[in-house]
């Protein structure tokens, strides 16, 4: 090892642990979601319980995370990219214990859809969930690749996911007017509509940051133009 | 258990005991040889009490030298001493002090200043008969000043002012750059370097180099010999060109007269001087205290 | 190639521009070919690591390279549309013109009071010497800590107090830019800071050119910041720039602590 190498070697072995934490983080919300997703298309109820479990982890997590940030920023006066970088855990951790807690939302709302009369299979619905699927895993392999490229992509497929929860609003109040037996179902639907859309917002938070910490600019809230 | 892990105090190993008892012996050889310094001079210092002390009274210092021992004094050689010694700090002062400061602020680092330095550490060690020689060709003879005062002055600042001049030179040298870059910082010249922060603070070490040369030039005898201080005076001088004698010729020649009465009297005259030396060194003491006031 | 951005000079003119500075000791390049704009009433910080140039750079805006025998500058240095090393400038001039603070304290062993007054009478500035003092003393924060013993010996001073001293002996000749070279270096953490607080006063009334070689104090007294290393200017622009995201990969190197 260099001398070079050999500087502020706790204060990268520290930036090394933070990130790993955040990786494993991300597994773990990105495992949830499929889960709950898979529930809720597949009408299975056990999953809830083992989602929650799984949620309590990754709060545990973002607490700990938390911590680590603050003790850095404090003691080690970190510059540039590693300031950017540090921020950005932040941040990021902030929106995968969101996404967690929608995931958690999504698994209820499967049990309970096991309790009432099943709806016909609506196509929006899943291609609603695999796109944000899509968008949670681009957002997640953009900041470990460090492209901000695709994060921008995952950016541009928001609208996507917003159109289709308008599409499965109308659907779904069809289906309610067209047989009040439904409306059980229709009901945790939109509730799972909303969570599944909110998850897509958080995933572009998400690129969002990434765009920061590689390019070291914001373009948050339309900041940057198409 | 080994010397890493034993408990203080425990008692120490061959190797500690030698490395104690060198050090003890090396104590105990400079203290000897500092002893050695100091008994030779305190032997001199009580013979030369024990047969000078009786001769010392008013009269010796007042009286002119003569024949007869019991009506010889120092008068003439004192004054000639403090005469000689009064005008020799008057010359040698101001031109030394000037030099060294030109050497140290003014002179470029080139090898002329080199060339320049050695040649004045050399001067430092040339004996002092050759400056007699020198003083009588140059002062006596060429610039017509006869054996005088004037003379005998002249001739022994040349020969202390190199001294004063290198120990000028440390003095300035001691003063930190600091002071100076603060100074020309604040857009002074480099003469209001100089004279307002440079020289008050070197001070104190020129005047102590200064005085020590000076205590060397009273002793001086040789050089003086040349240029033609005389034996036997029975006046003091009274302005540059009078005639002159100093106390160590004085002594001298008392030492060199057979009888036994005359050895006291030189024994008399030596503490004279040797009194003389002393009250020069407070005075440089007193002068470089009130140099340092501000420290 | 220096990348320089983001000089913003409010529409006034510069206190001080390089233009392709080099310095040779001898046959070493220092310095090389080193072009910047200073603004006014604004704080510079020179940033890099050490033996990289940034105080050889400094002392040329004063010409304190003058005093050293084996120092050779070339290019120019323009401080109101004159070169300070055109023939016929004085160098004493420029000097009462643009001050310098040096790393370790270094008063005069004199009282506090000709301590500060020395600047003005070397400089024949003699009206009022009295006021003057007190109000450098007083820019300099220090009044209220010394104006009852004024002729007390600046070393019975602490270190802290001793450089604010010296920046108020600076102050005492008026000049327009103050330069200072580590200033803070030598000191504790209060004093330090204290010194930090008093350039931020003192931005209003002077430029200050400041070398440093504490990153976090560079990042939070300066407005620009310029990176030095190995004689060369790499990088220099506005100080929220070059430490959240600097252009060049050396500085990102030397701000995040991976060399220096």
């Amino acid at each position: 090892m260099t001398d070079e190498q050999r500087r502020r070697r706790r204060f990268h072995e520290e930036l090394d642990l933070l990130q790993e934490r955040l990786l494993e983080m991300a597994g773990l919300v990105e495992q949830l979601i499929r889960r709950a997703t898979d529930a809720v298309l597949e009408r299975d109820a056990s999953v809830a319980e083992e989602v929650v479990a799984a949620d309590d982890r990754v709060d545990e997590l973002e607490v700990e995370m938390d911590e680590r940030v603050i003790e850095l920023l404090a003691l080690q006066q970190p510059m540039a990219s590693d300031l950017r970088q540090i921020v950005t855990t932040n941040k990021i951790s902030n929106d995968l214990e969101r996404m967690g807690d929608h995931a958690v939302n999504i698994s209820k709302a499967a049990r309970r859809l096991t309790e009432t009369s099943p709806l016909p299979e609506i196509r929006e619905l899943s291609e609603m969930a695999e796109i944000t699927q899509g968008m949670v895993s681009d957002a997640l392999a953009s900041y470990v690749s460090r492209s901000p490229g695709t994060a921008r992509m995952v950016c541009l497929t928001d609208d996507k996911v917003d159109d289709l929860r308008r599409s499965l609003f109308r659907i779904l109040v069809t289906h309610m007017l067209e047989d009040p037996k439904r409306i059980g179902g229709a009901l945790e639907l939109l509730l799972v509509s909303q969570n599944l859309e909110r998850i897509a917002d958080l995933a572009t938070n998400v690129s969002e940051d990434v765009v920061f910490l590689v390019e070291g600019r914001t373009i948050k809230h339309g900041a940057e133009l198409p | 258990m080994s010397r890493a892990t034993r408990p203080l105090g425990t008692g120490e190993s061959e190797f500690d005991r030698r490395r104690r008892r060198k050090g003890a012996i090396f104590a105990w050889m400079c203290g000897m040889a500092t002893l050695v310094g100091v008994v030779a001079l305190a032997i001199l210092l009580v013979d030369v009490l024990l047969d000078g002390l009786g001769r010392l009274d008013l009269a010796f210092l007042t009286s002119f030298a003569s024949r007869f021992p019991e009506r010889a004094g120092v008068k003439a050689a004192l004054a000639g001493s403090v005469w000689i010694l009064g005008l020799t700090a008057a010359i040698s002062f101001p031109i030394s002090v000037a030099a060294a400061i030109y050497l140290e602020e003014y002179a470029s680092r080139g090898w002329v200043t080199k060339a320049i330095q050695t040649n004045i550490a050399n001067l430092a060690g040339v004996p002092s008969i050759v400056y007699g020689i020198l003083g009588l060709a140059l002062f006596v003879r060429a610039l017509g000043l006869q054996q005088s005062v004037i003379s005998g002055a002249l001739t022994l600042s040349l020969l202390i002012m190199p001294v004063i001049i290198m120990a000028s030179q440390e003095a300035i040298r001691a003063v930190p750059r600091t002071i100076r870059e603060a100074a020309y910082g604040l857009g002074a010249t480099r003469w209001q370097v100089v004279s307002y922060q440079v020289f008050p603070m070197a001070l104190p070490g020129i005047l102590t180099g200064t005085i020590l040369a000076l205590s060397r030039a009273v002793g001086e005898t040789a050089p003086l010999i040349m240029v033609g201080a005389v034996g036997f005076l029975a006046f003091t001088p009274k302005g540059l060109t009078d005639q002159f004698t100093v106390l160590p010729l004085q002594i001298y020649h008392w030492i060199s007269r057979p009888q036994e009465e005359f050895r006291d009297l030189a024994a008399a005259g030596i503490i004279v001087l040797l009194a003389l030396l002393l009250t020069m060194n407070a005075v440089a003491i007193v002068l470089r205290n009130r140099a340092q006031v501000r420290r | 190639m220096t990348t320089t951005y983001g000089i913003d000079l409010g529409g006034r003119d510069p206190a001080l521009e390089a233009l392709d500075v080099s310095v040779f000791y001898g046959e070493t390049h220092a310095v090389q070919n080193v072009s910047l704009t200073i603004p006014q009433n604004q704080v510079v910080a020179l940033i890099g690591p050490s033996g990289c140039g940034k105080s050889t750079l400094l002392r040329c805006f004063n010409r304190m390279n003058d005093l050293i025998g084996s120092a050779r500058v070339e290019g120019r240095v323009d401080f109101h549309g004159q070169d300070l090393y055109a023939a016929g400038i004085d160098p004493v001039e420029v000097r009462r013109r643009i001050g310098m603070v040096f790393q370790k304290p270094n008063p005069f062993p004199k009282s506090i009071y000709d301590n500060v007054a020395f600047g003005p009478r070397v400089n024949g500035m003699k009206d009022d010497l009295d006021g003057v003092v007190e109000e450098s003393l007083r820019s300099a924060a220090l009044w209220d800590e010394v104006s009852d013993r004024l002729n007390d010996s600046a070393y019975t001073l602490s270190g802290g107090q001793q450089q604010r001293l010296c920046i108020a002996r600076t102050l005492a000749v008026r000049p327009e830019i103050v330069l200072m070279d580590e200033p803070a270096s030598a000191l504790d953490p209060i004093a330090s800071q204290k010194i930090e607080e008093l350039i931020y006063e003192l931005k209003k009334g002077y430029t200050i050119v400041i070398v440093t070689h504490n990153m976090q104090q560079a990042a939070r007294i300066s407005d620009y910041t310029a990176f030095l290393y190995m004689g060369q200017l790499i990088e220099y622009g506005p100080t929220e720039i070059i430490f959240t995201n600097p252009r060049e990969e050396r500085t990102e190197a030397y701000v995040t602590g991976r060399f220096g």
